[in-house]
């Protein structure tokens, strides 16, 4: 990481392929002062900048799917190119208990991987849900297991897992007994799913919202959460992803 | 205690503090969180004829004296505009906090229009910016370049409206006393200063503008003094009510801005730091300073570091 301007410029160390469109960059260095559910805005110079949670902070990892030209790019980067980062940035999730449920949804496991290394290092079980289209979208399932997580799957073909959303691999990993915290990140519908499904069961839950993050410093209005999901769930309207979140914890 | 409620125009506001043009969007939720927090007044981003999307990423940039942005006046166009302002006054007048609409076009017709669709959602005052620094590739040299264009869109509002009106005024002039004159003698009811300067920053290691859209407006603490300058240059000239925007992050700033003759005071990119939150902290601030030195209400305050 060369010292701090505006951004930290890092430099490509390894490329994890995650599935066809799906690349994890490791980068040269850590990114300090880091939490599990932040994100960082990276910027390749001349073509743009985009938001990324922080998949892993030391060496800082990155996992990007491509989706749109910046992604792309970025995806398409080889060892030694570097990448200008800002961040980190946003508040994200906290270690609330002694035992832990993860959901992701699609590219959601990207912040949990982080949050499942924390929790690993600290000796406690982790139980992690993924859902995906088929088993070649399903990302980091192999890094969650070599941590010592005990992995549930859940694929809309059932080409992985159990048939159907990640809610049934959620129903399937408490069925053995519920831990004390739920975390999840993906789409606003499957989180809302995700707390319905906390509240039944009166789990403290913490969700992570994805959402068009222009400014990342709380200034331009762009990622506010919709007024709509923010009564659902009983947060506050008038969230910005960006700034309050993208973490917010429920009850 | 120090009184911090404050009479503007025809309004009564809360505080002095007004939530700047271009932060958090025209959302009715995030102007109303602002007004919880304790804004006085809010005010909406600009607004075009048009919806845009804005410029692309990177937009804004944090630095260590404040902030540079090129948004791109993202919004939704005028008619779309109107349902959201409509939301938002409703919502806001139960909180006895004012709804200022602030509008932009690319030509000086284009300003009427606007004004004259604004004006159906009845905001309290309609903010003309005729100053912001990151359209030019797109609309030319802005109107707040000169006294006589200035001019010209503040008599086509007015002709419009009968709204009142605030013209936001541009930092980067020789003379912003004859630019202020300019829109008073045309029946501004307002000024509105200022609005950002334009501004680069590099990124040495890229070699290249951080910025997508290579230039933007710089504002926080760096645009502060400049702010200050404008603002009282402006009240000696005319004797219109001031909005003082630029810089303003704590209640020293603030009582700084009121003594060079602002009667409100813009809050902008101090909400990077604190989020929406810091106009609570502001004004507890200016509280106190107002306690400590015996102010009793902001209009004591008001033009004494001009006397």
């Amino acid at each position: 990481m060369k010292p701090k301007g505006l951004f930290s410029v890092f430099t490509v160390q390894e490329v994890r392929c995650e599935n066809a469109y799906t690349r994890t960059l490791i980068f040269d260095s850590p990114l300090l002062d880091s939490q599990p559910g932040q994100y960082v805005m990276a910027w390749l110079p001349g073509i743009g900048e985009k938001p990324f949670s922080i998949s892993d902070d030391d060496p800082l990892g990155l996992t990007i799917a491509d989706v749109g030209p910046v992604s792309r790019a970025l995806t398409k980067l080889t060892l030694g190119e570097r990448v200008w980062v800002r961040g980190p940035l946003g508040r994200g999730f906290t270690l609330a208990s002694h035992s832990h449920l993860l959901v992701g949804g699609g590219y959601g496991a990207a912040p949990l991987s982080l949050l499942a290394k924390r929790a690993r290092q600290q000796g406690h079980p982790v139980m992690v849900a993924l859902g995906a289209k088929t088993k070649d979208d399903l990302i980091l399932v192999s890094a969650f297991s070599a941590m010592g997580c005990q992995v549930f799957l859940a694929t809309e073909d059932g080409s992985a897992g159990i048939q159907g959303l990640v809610t049934g691999a959620m129903e399937q990993a408490v069925a053995g007994g519920c831990p004390e915290t739920l975390y999840a990140c993906g789409p606003n519908g499957m989180l809302m799913a995700v707390a319905a499904f906390a509240r039944e069961k009166k789990l403290p839950a913490q969700l992570s919202f994805e959402a068009l993050i222009r400014c990342g410093v709380g200034l331009c209005g762009s990622c506010e959460l919709p007024e709509e999901v923010c009564n659902k769930l009983g947060i506050p309207t008038g969230f910005l992803v960006c700034h309050d979140g993208p973490v917010a914890a429920i009850v | 205690m120090a009184d911090l409620t404050e009479d503007f125009l025809h309004l009564h506001l809360k505080t002095p503090f007004v939530l700047a043009s271009g932060i958090l969007g025209t959302s009715p939720s995030l102007m109303v969180r602002c007004a919880h927090e304790g804004a006085g007044a809010i005010t909406s981003k600009s607004c075009g004829p048009e919806a845009r999307a804005g410029h692309a990423n990177p937009v804004t940039l944090a630095w260590k004296d404040g902030v540079i942005n090129a948004i791109g006046l993202t919004n939704p166009g005028a008619t779309e505009e109107v349902a959201l302002l409509r939301e938002t006054k409703k919502r806001l007048k139960y909180l006895g906090v004012p709804l200022f609409a602030s509008i932009f076009a690319p030509t000086l017709q284009g300003f009427g229009e606007v004004a004259r669709v604004i004006a159906e959602a009845e905001p309290d005052l309609i903010e003309v910016n005729i100053s912001c620094p990151n359209v030019s590739s797109e609309f030319g040299t802005p109107f707040s370049a000169s006294a006589v264009s200035a001019a010209a869109v503040t008599r086509e509002v007015r002709r419009v409206v009968s709204l009142p009106i605030s013209i936001k005024l541009a930092p980067n002039v020789p003379e912003i006393g004859d630019m202020a004159y300019a829109v008073a003698e045309e029946g501004a009811d307002a000024i509105t200063a200022i609005n950002t300067m334009p501004a680069m920053l590099i990124d040495a290691y890229a070699a290249m503008p951080v910025l997508q859209n290579r230039t933007g407006g710089l504002s926080g603490p760096a645009l502060k003094p400049i702010a200050l300058r404008c603002v009282a240059e402006i009240a000696s000239r005319v004797s219109l009510p001031i909005i003082g925007t630029g810089g303003i992050a704590s209640g020293l700033d603030a009582a700084e801005m009121l003594m060079v003759g602002a009667s409100l005071v813009g809050i902008g990119s101090a909400i990077w730091q604190d989020g929406p939150a810091v106009f609570g902290r502001i004004a507890k601030e200016l509280g106190d300073f107002m306690d400590e030195a015996g102010y009793s209400r902001c209009e004591d305050l008001r033009g004494r570091a001009l006397r």
